[in-house]
């Protein structure tokens, strides 16, 4: 039955419609144990329903889920050790945050002694003992979404699933919380699987990054592989900028709009698209020897950490450091190395 | 007094807003002040009041009223009149009890339906809402008619004797009480069901709790504000109901209500009625204090 050897979460063919809509296409994935895996795509891509249906609150119309070995596509979420950190948290409003947290281990009937203790040592983990007392709505965001994650934690699930559960932070304390959570989850080694549309977030948190859109996953791979090697038109721009660059395929190269391009790898097609990121592209005083092309500044953005620069021809965009001084009708030389041209599928 | 203020926007000054305010409550507070507050009051005189040999009231102060309540007469001790109220709390609490576990239910199927026929499922507990009382009581006579399938089933099993309606008893006014209130619990427990927040329902499934556990900590807590009001709303009036328990029950199944529309009507007591009803109106009042304070002690659990 095991497909993996590790006592990871394995999910086999999954498919999911509501009504005319066809939520998941045919999923399989391997999640190895301790690992920090992430589901990312667009709103509507699927990726909230695959976790719901690895949480046992959905079932699928087909495939298979398997936690350590062991069929767990019919059981209820009750009698699954999988716990789930809730978008919108979903802390129990009438209960102290001491009694949230204890939720899982009073309803599974554990001694009273083991459960304070294990509540207690949750909650000085995630910094919460001073508001044992208090109830959910006496606390900010952050420290809901603390309790939340503590009251999936304590149950010690083979898998924790976190949905979307930084969307209600702001931009600052969402950063924080990133590196906060990467760091426990190493700590606890234990499995965590989370639901994001937001690339810089499973860029920080992630071991692997699974590529989600329109009910199917497009890519896997570690966050620099599915930054730097996208396969498809969709990943790359979902994933950060991207120049997309479309041509001819013509003797160890691409004849483009802007020239020909010299490419590390014959292409599989005839006419295709080139990837190439903004900041992997270099302004030189000189036309490099290959790969160069001459271009004038449109508009210059300042962005603190770099400065954006839209240019003519086409829609190029070069990011450089926030240092230089360029202006709108600035003429330069733009190299692309030939290594930071990403060859796409299609 | 007469400085400026800003009220909602508006330039005027502490004074005229008070006028303006009494010029508004005045007609309310009259109305009920006329209509509620000082027939209160003189319910509470009459209760002490002897009735004369006529039925007339006599103002000479008077105990006499409240101890025959408590079942003192020349006769001696009888325990009567004090069934009759703890039978008029039972009946209430059960008719209250049987209407929300009616209720649950019905609420989670109509909130289930697709948004189109909801209000087509919800116009079905209106209706009968909108129905006179009166008329839906008699409606219950031709249901437990002897020659329908109730009172034949009734008889079947040997509870009742051939050709008898399954009427008038305890049975039939729990069946009353509950149709006709079942509305006031459905309604208000409706719309608690329906801003529903299922995703604490998916929290509780997710951290193991039992059908029990979910329902108790998940969706008891949330239709409290709901239940709450449908509750007060059935057992105050389920406390004086007089139309039911005289038509299902009869003689044999008495309740306050009764007892109260006897003084006034048949017996032409009004003294002893007003004792009764004062009587009523403190269980009445004394259960609602029990139950906030049970419900402020659940909220802690």
């Amino acid at each position: 039955m095991a497909t993996t050897k590790s006592t990871g979460l394995a999910v086999r063919g999954i498919n999911k419609r509501f009504g005319p809509v066809n939520a998941l296409k045919e999923i399989s994935l391997d999640v190895q144990e301790g690992e920090f895996f992430t589901l990312l795509g667009p709103s509507g891509c699927g990726k909230t329903t695959l976790l719901r249906i690895i949480a046992g609150l959905e079932l699928p119309d087909s495939g298979k889920v398997i936690l350590g070995g062991q069929d767990i596509t019919s059981l209820p979420a009750t009698r699954r050790q999988v716990n789930t950190v809730f978008q919108s948290y979903a802390l129990f409003p009438h209960l102290t945050i001491f009694d949230n947290v204890a939720f899982g281990l009073r309803a599974r009937k554990f001694p009273k002694n083991e459960i304070e203790g294990r509540v207690g040592k949750r909650l000085e983990m995630l910094g919460l003992l001073d508001m044992a007392h208090r109830r959910p709505h006496q606390l900010s965001g952050g420290q809901q979404q603390r309790v939340a994650l503590a009251r999936a934690l304590v149950n010690e699930p083979k898998v924790l699933l976190l949905d979307e559960p930084m969307s209600a932070l702001d931009a600052r304390l969402r950063a924080q919380v990133q590196v906060e959570l990467r760091r426990l989850q190493r700590k606890l080694g234990q499995t965590f699987i989370l639901v994001t549309h937001d690339q810089a977030e499973a860029m920080v948190v992630s071991d692997r990054i699974a590529v989600m859109n329109q009910g199917m996953i497009i890519q896997f791979g570690s966050p620099k592989d599915v930054y730097e090697q996208p396969r498809t038109r969709f990943v790359a721009e979902f994933l950060g900028a991207a120049n997309l660059l479309k041509g001819r395929k013509k003797h160890h190269g691409l004849e483009t709009d802007i020239g020909f391009l010299v490419l590390e790898r014959e292409p599989k097609w005839e006419n295709g698209t080139v990837a190439i990121r903004p900041e992997r592209m270099h302004i030189t005083e000189d036309p490099a020897s290959v790969n160069s092309t001459r271009a004038r500044v449109r508009e210059a953005i300042y962005r603190g950490t770099d400065l954006d620069l839209w240019l003519d021809p086409g829609p190029l965009r070069v990011r450089t450091a926030s240092n230089q001084h360029y202006e709108a009708g600035d003429e330069i030389w733009l190299e692309l190395p030939s290594e930071a041209l990403v060859i796409l599928d299609e | 007094m007469n400085e400026l203020i800003i009220w909602y926007g508006e330039l005027t000054t502490p004074r005229r807003l008070t006028r303006r305010g009494l010029k508004f409550l005045g007609v309310g507070m009259l109305w009920i002040l006329l209509f509620l507050v000082l027939p209160g009051l003189v319910l509470v005189a009459v209760s002490f009041a002897t009735r004369g040999s006529y039925g007339q009231l006599e103002w000479s102060f008077t105990l006499e009223n409240y101890k025959r309540l408590t079942g003192f007469s020349v006769f001696g001790w009888t325990a009567d009149y004090m069934i009759i109220l703890w039978r008029s709390v039972w009946v209430a609490f059960v008719t209250c009890l049987a209407a929300v576990i009616l209720s649950y239910p019905l609420c989670f199927f109509i909130c289930s339906r697709p948004e189109r026929t909801r209000y087509l499922w919800l116009m079905l507990v209106v209706i009968p809402f909108w129905t006179n009382m009166v008329i839906r009581t008699y409606a219950w006579f031709l249901i437990l008619a002897p020659e329908f399938p109730p009172a034949r089933i009734a008889h079947f099993f040997g509870f009742l004797p051939p050709n008898t309606p399954l009427y008038p008893n305890a049975f039939a006014v729990y069946i009353g009480m509950v149709t006709i209130f079942l509305p006031f619990v459905a309604l208000p427990l409706y719309s608690s069901v329906e801003r529903l927040d299922w995703s604490l329902v998916e929290a509780a499934q997710d951290l193991y709790a039992s059908r029990t556990r979910v329902f108790l900590q998940a969706i008891l807590p949330q239709t409290m504000p709901g239940l709450s009001v449908g509750i007060i709303l059935t057992f105050v009036p389920a406390m004086g109901m007089f139309v039911v328990p005289d038509l299902l029950g009869g003689a044999k199944y008495m309740l306050v209500g009764n007892l109260i529309e006897q003084q006034f009507g048949a017996s032409r007591d009004w003294p002893f009625g007003a004792a009764v009803s004062m009587a009523l109106m403190l269980l009445t009042m004394v259960s609602l204090y029990l139950y906030r304070r049970k419900h402020k002690e659940m909220q802690i659990v």
